[in-house]
């Protein structure tokens, strides 16, 4: 069943998961524009949507030992870190203008994957009713 | 459901925002007031921010440092000079006739305000967008 689930929605499950994720991240980082220390992250959704739909360019590192550390397990959700545009003297490098942009844009996004998703399920009940 | 942590970050954002409006609202209040010793004289608060990780429901392994809260380590106390003020007729001066007024500075104080009620809207505004995402999110299929 899930993996009909997956054909009738392609990538926009995932990339629900991947939006919400996001705007938590986002969320944080407006929460703490006062905090001294604090880093701006972000989620590289283009690597992360390409490991999570499991196409990635490159070739992947593989475990040979037992021990050696999983790179499976990390990059995908692994967070970066933003390059601050004006740096502040308490070391904070959140800019709530950016951060709230790209908020209000995640936003938007996740919306769209929402509205691809209903589209579907509008398709699949009109095959079933016979558009009655 | 990971949105609600969203909610729990912005409520922590707002919570120190609204303490940091705390504190300017009793500096601005205190800004004229005066001491008979430069120890008594009232001194500036000021918040203490710092980042705190919210590992909810124990499931931090991959995700749990994507959430990151504000937490309020406390309240400090302006180091920076108190003023003297010479009036050997105001009934709380010392025996050389001074009084000790605040460190209190106004115009930080202001701008303290203006940056802590920008900060405060921002966190309302990730938290109403949240809320009509996971209303739609409801909705999904109708």
């Amino acid at each position: 069943m899930s993996s009909s689930n997956d054909n009738l929605f392609g990538l926009h499950t995932q990339a629900l998961d991947l939006w919400q994720r996001r705007s938590e991240v986002l969320a944080s980082n407006l929460a703490n524009a006062d905090t001294p220390g604090y880093l701006a992250r972000d989620v590289n959704f283009k690597q992360a949507l390409a490991s999570a739909s499991g196409q990635s360019d490159g070739l992947a590192m593989t475990i040979t030992q037992p021990g050696q550390i999983n790179p499976q397990a990390q990059a995908a959700t692994q967070l970066a870190y933003r390059v601050p545009t004006q740096p502040t003297m308490d070391g904070n490098t959140v800019d709530a203008q950016t951060e709230q942009a790209n908020f209000a844009a995640n936003g938007v996004h996740y919306q769209a994957s929402l509205c691809f998703i209903t589209a579907q399920i509008h398709m699949l009940r009109t095959a079933i009713t016979g558009g009655q | 459901m990971s949105m609600f942590k969203i909610f729990d970050v912005a409520g922590s954002g707002m919570a120190a925002q609204s303490l940091r409006l705390n504190t300017v609202a009793s500096n601005l209040a205190n800004a004229d007031s005066v001491s008979g010793t430069p120890e008594g004289a009232y001194r500036a608060k000021e918040p203490l921010f710092s980042a705190v990780q919210r590992a909810l429901g124990g499931a931090n392994n991959a995700e749990g440092d994507s959430s990151v809260g504000v937490q309020v380590k406390g309240v400090t106390e302006s180091q920076a000079d108190v003023q003297a003020r010479y009036e050997p007729g105001n009934p709380m001066a010392d025996g050389n006739g001074y009084v000790y007024g605040s460190n209190v500075n106004p115009i930080d104080e202001l701008v303290n305000m203006i940056s802590a009620s920008r900060s405060y809207q921002n966190n309302v505004e990730v938290m109403n967008t949240t809320k009509q995402l996971m209303l739609k999110t409801l909705d999904l299929g109708k």
